[in-house]
């Protein structure tokens, strides 16, 4: 006998999302875990506004965005618990947990919709060189710290990486009287949303240095200051092109990376390129039952995108306890072709297709100013579409009928990104 | 007043402190850093080695040897973690299997047991991953590893529970003697003590010139290291060294005793001795090198670099013994790898000077070998989890997600004697912000807790050193709010 049908991990905006929509799909039996001390993830270190343009087309600050999930929820009556952390899940669906209320305790459930987030990428992970003072942090722990706890990190900071929140934490410092002096990417073009460029480095006249990166960090307590240095278009220091920028602070918004240890001792199968699980159209894993949504599955750049991926997971969930959930038809592949650096999702089943169209997210490998998302079918054009600025930092999405998929069994689909000549 | 007052709380000062608290002596131990274990002892390859390598008849042959049979008692009296794991010296040639040779004879000579030579498909059953043109390798069964943090911080908190003095944040700035005592002057203090034991590490050589003119150097070397995921912590079984040439030991590659994998190091001569920055071409040296022994190590799992600086003797042994210039004063100097294996051996070598010294010594009855376990909620069985957490709520509380640390193991390391005091020290306590997410995570919890158990104010949390602040003040909100 199972403690619960549905066992949500995470009770950040994905699991928030995942666990709403099952209830609603007639599921009553749901937990959500969250290891924090309130419900909402990250989103509520997020103060800035911006969230919800897609789903609720009006700009929430992080908090509100939470704060309209966690209400649902409490509405809905779904259980959850707080301050707990998931140590364990089987590929028979054993949840392992642990709090200070409860101890320790092992779960069965029917179905696990995995949604623990991300974590950001370090100093360490790159291997900044130099000396290892205080004043190096990533720009979420410093987000952290001043958005939640209420401190400042310091008051001349350079910031690495252009990822959204190295975005975000560059006016934030500056609202809150410190200098920023520096922001730059390695490559020629920010890697977070063009929004944030522009309302956060270019309002506030941050110097945004493309084709640049830090070579060494100097101090012995406390960050005295940054080699900062042009690269060329393969990424290599330029010799002679050092500039020391002297600063106390160095935040790192170099990359964000899907939080899977939990998922690969279930025996989730993981790809390579997103760092997320291998999934089909549901979100479902290749472990029965097992489903996965949000950030955990691949690093969205809008919440709302995560917002309705995981509604697709909690229904699918649903489905699934329900005896729903078809596995007759046969498994369409998805593939990247060229340009493209990973797909979500990674098959597709047909029987399984409830809406008329298919969503397909994914990224690009490098910038185009104008160019046609090619969608295939055993390489056969099935839907195109002209695009302006496609980037790896934002994440595109393409809608395919399903009826456009004529029911070839076993198919490939893949999409590629083709330039488009200025005249055309 | 001190009868013995040890300069340096690396693993060489913490194990003398310890061997001396077994009798009745007051002891005091002076450190110029903001912890324990904050130099060579806190950077370098954590090996516990067999004892091949010395030159038969050296310091380092008798003392690595005695050590190293110390460590299996030693580390269950003071709950160290430590794991004998065997080492292996890998030859890419004929002519390094003659190196091999010499080692093992060397070994023999120095009374190094269980050493075998290996031929290539020996070799290869024991370590699959390494690379295909290995020609053989010497396996020595007694060689181990073990986290020299932990160590250094469990000898001198057990050294303290017997009585022991630590006094952090005080270098040395002059001795003196005076009739047959000694004045030492640290930048805001003054001790006296009967006897001095010059531990100090790269500056043995600095604290000795304070009493009289040194006949010995202290060459700053430094290496650097990578530090990688646990998820490639068992690419090799056993640490794994190349053949030792004229510059070393070569790099080596070894899992750590918490599953970590550690690549490293290279070895360079530096003229400032508290340089411990990491550089991109020692570092690429190092990966490169290191490809020598296995070309499939996955650096993409790197999760963090560093250097640690070796005291390197002029002399080309351990300078251990009695100044034959200044009377009562120790030096225990140079003490280079394998100074970490050695250190158990080392401490019972300066209870015996000091014995000589003081005319006999008399056993301290309340002495106590055994430190209090340390919980490590990671290493718990499931039922061992669940009783533990019913007994102190703050068991359930995990704070560091990659390693899983619980809020009650941080708070007993802040309260133990010798106890955490920074971010870093929690760190090579009780591992918090030691996993892949390097305390993006657990750092604002980790200080809180510091913050709190502490009783000082958030902003006086510090990384490390007493000027590592991590918080600059309050936000405009926060600040409104007060």
């Amino acid at each position: 006998m199972a403690d619960y049908d549905i066992v949500v991990v995470g009770g950040g905006p994905a699991g928030l999302a995942a666990a709403i929509e099952a209830k609603k799909n007639g599921i009553d039996s749901v937990l959500v875990l969250e290891r924090e001390v309130e419900l909402g993830g990250i989103l509520q270190q997020c103060i800035h506004h911006g969230f919800g343009l897609h789903v609720f087309k009006q700009e929430l600050t992080g908090p509100e965005y939470a704060e309209f999930f966690i209400n649902e929820l409490e509405e809905l009556n779904i259980e959850y618990k707080t301050n707990t952390m998931v140590l364990d899940v089987t590929n028979d669906k054993e949840v392992a947990f642990i709090n200070p209320q409860d101890g320790y305790q092992i779960i069965q459930a029917n179905a696990v919709i995995l949604a623990m987030g991300c974590r950001e990428n370090t100093r360490g992970a790159i291997g900044i060189p130099g000396s290892r003072p205080a004043g190096v942090m990533t720009a979420g722990a410093a987000q952290r710290l001043i958005n939640i706890e209420g401190y400042m990190v310091g008051k001349e900071a350079v910031i690495m990486g252009t990822g959204d929140i190295g975005l975000i934490m560059a006016r934030r410092l500056t609202l809150e009287g410190a200098k920023v002096k520096a922001i730059m990417s390695r490559r020629n073009y920010p890697a977070g949303l063009t929004r944030n460029v522009v309302q956060c480095l270019h309002d506030y006249d941050i110097p945004l240095n493309l084709q640049h990166t830090i070579t060494y960090i100097h101090g012995k307590d406390r960050v005295e200051g940054v080699t900062m240095v042009r690269v060329d278009d393969n990424r290599k220091p330029v010799p002679g092109s050092e500039e020391y920028i002297e600063c106390d602070t160095l935040l790192l918004s170099v990359g964000l990376i899907p939080e899977n240890e939990l998922s690969q001792k279930a025996g989730v199968e993981m790809e390579r390129r997103s760092k997320g699980p291998i999934v089909n159209e549901s979100r479902e894993t290749n472990v029965d039952g097992i489903f996965a949504c949000g950030n955990v599955l691949h690093v969205h750049d809008v919440v709302d995108f995560v917002t309705e991926e995981s509604r697709t997971a909690g229904k699918a969930a649903a489905a699934y306890i329900k005896g729903e959930y078809s596995r007759k038809g046969s498994l369409m592949t998805v593939e990247p072709g060229s340009s493209v650096d990973y797909i979500v999702p990674h098959s597709i089943d047909p029987q399984r297709v409830v809406d008329d169209k298919i969503e397909f997210m994914f990224r690009s490998t490098k910038l185009f100013d104008k160019c046609r998302l090619i969608v295939k079918q055993d390489g056969e054009q099935i839907k195109s579409a002209k695009k302006t600025r496609v980037y790896p930092g934002e994440m595109e999405t393409i809608k395919v009928k399903a009826d456009a998929l004529s029911d070839k069994p076993n198919s490939k689909i893949t999409i590629e990104v083709e330039e488009v000549q200025e005249d055309e | 007043m001190y009868d013995v007052l040890i300069i340096g709380a690396g693993v060489t000062g913490a194990s003398v402190a310890r061997e001396l608290s077994r009798y009745n002596l007051k002891i005091g131990i002076i450190e110029k850093e903001n912890d324990v274990a904050n130099a060579t002892t806190k950077a370098n390859s954590a090996i516990i080695h067999a004892g091949y390598d010395p030159k038969p008849g050296s310091w380092k042959a008798k003392l690595n040897v005695e050590g190293t049979a110390m460590f299996d008692k030693l580390c269950e009296e003071l709950d160290v973690p430590f794991k004998k794991n065997g080492s292996l010296v890998v030859a890419f040639s004929e002519e390094e299997m003659k190196t091999l040779e010499e080692l093992y004879e060397n070994g023999l000579q120095n009374g190094v047991q269980n050493m075998h030579i290996l031929n290539a498909e020996q070799t290869k059953e024991l370590e699959p991953n390494l690379n295909e043109e290995i020609n053989g390798s010497l396996y020595a069964k007694d060689a181990g590893i073990i986290c020299p943090f932990i160590l250094t911080v469990a000898l001198t908190e057990n050294a303290m529970e017997n009585g022991a003095d630590l006094m952090l944040n005080q270098e040395v700035v002059d001795i003196q003697k005076e009739n047959s005592n000694f004045k030492i002057k640290t930048t805001d203090q003054e001790f006296e003590s009967k006897y001095v034991i010059n531990c100090a590490g790269v500056f043995a050589e600095e604290i000795y010139s304070m009493v009289t003119e040194t006949d010995f150097e202290i060459i700053p070397r430094k290496g650097q290291y990578f530090v990688l995921d646990k998820e490639a912590g068992d690419l090799v079984n056993t640490v794994v060294f190349q053949c030792p040439t004229k510059m070393g030991k070569g790099v080596l590659i070894s899992p750590t005793v918490h599953g970590n994998l550690l690549v490293g190091p290279d070895s360079q001569d530096i003229e400032d001795k508290q340089d411990i920055d990491t550089s991109k071409d020692r570092l690429d040296f190092v990966r490169e090198a290191a490809k020598k022994t296995c070309a499939e190590i996955p650096f993409h799992l790197s999760i963090n670099n560093f250097a640690g600086v070796r005291a390197t003797p002029d002399t080309g042994d351990f300078i251990i013994g009695e100044s034959d210039k200044v009377k009562g004063f120790i030096n225990v100097a140079g003490i280079e790898s394998p100074g970490l294996s050695a250190a158990p051996a080392i401490g019972k070598c300066i209870r015996e000077i000091v014995e000589e010294l003081h005319g006999g010594l008399k056993i301290n009855d309340n002495f106590n070998p055994k430190r209090k376990k340390m919980v490590r909620f990671e290493e718990l069985t499931p039922s061992e989890r669940a009783e533990i957490v019913a007994q102190n709520p703050d068991y359930g509380r995990i704070v560091c997600r990659c390693e899983l640390v619980t809020e009650a193991e941080i708070v007993d390391a802040i309260q133990r004697k010798a106890g955490a005091n920074s971010i870093d020290a929690l760190k090579r306590r009780v591992r918090t912000g030691m996993g892949r997410c390097q305390g993006g995570f657990c750092s604002p919890r980790v200080m809180e807790i510091l913050s709190r158990e502490l009783n000082i104010d958030m902003c006086e949390v510090v990384k490390d050193s007493p000027n590592s602040r991590i918080l600059t003040g309050m936000t405009k909100y926060s600040r409104e709010e007060c």
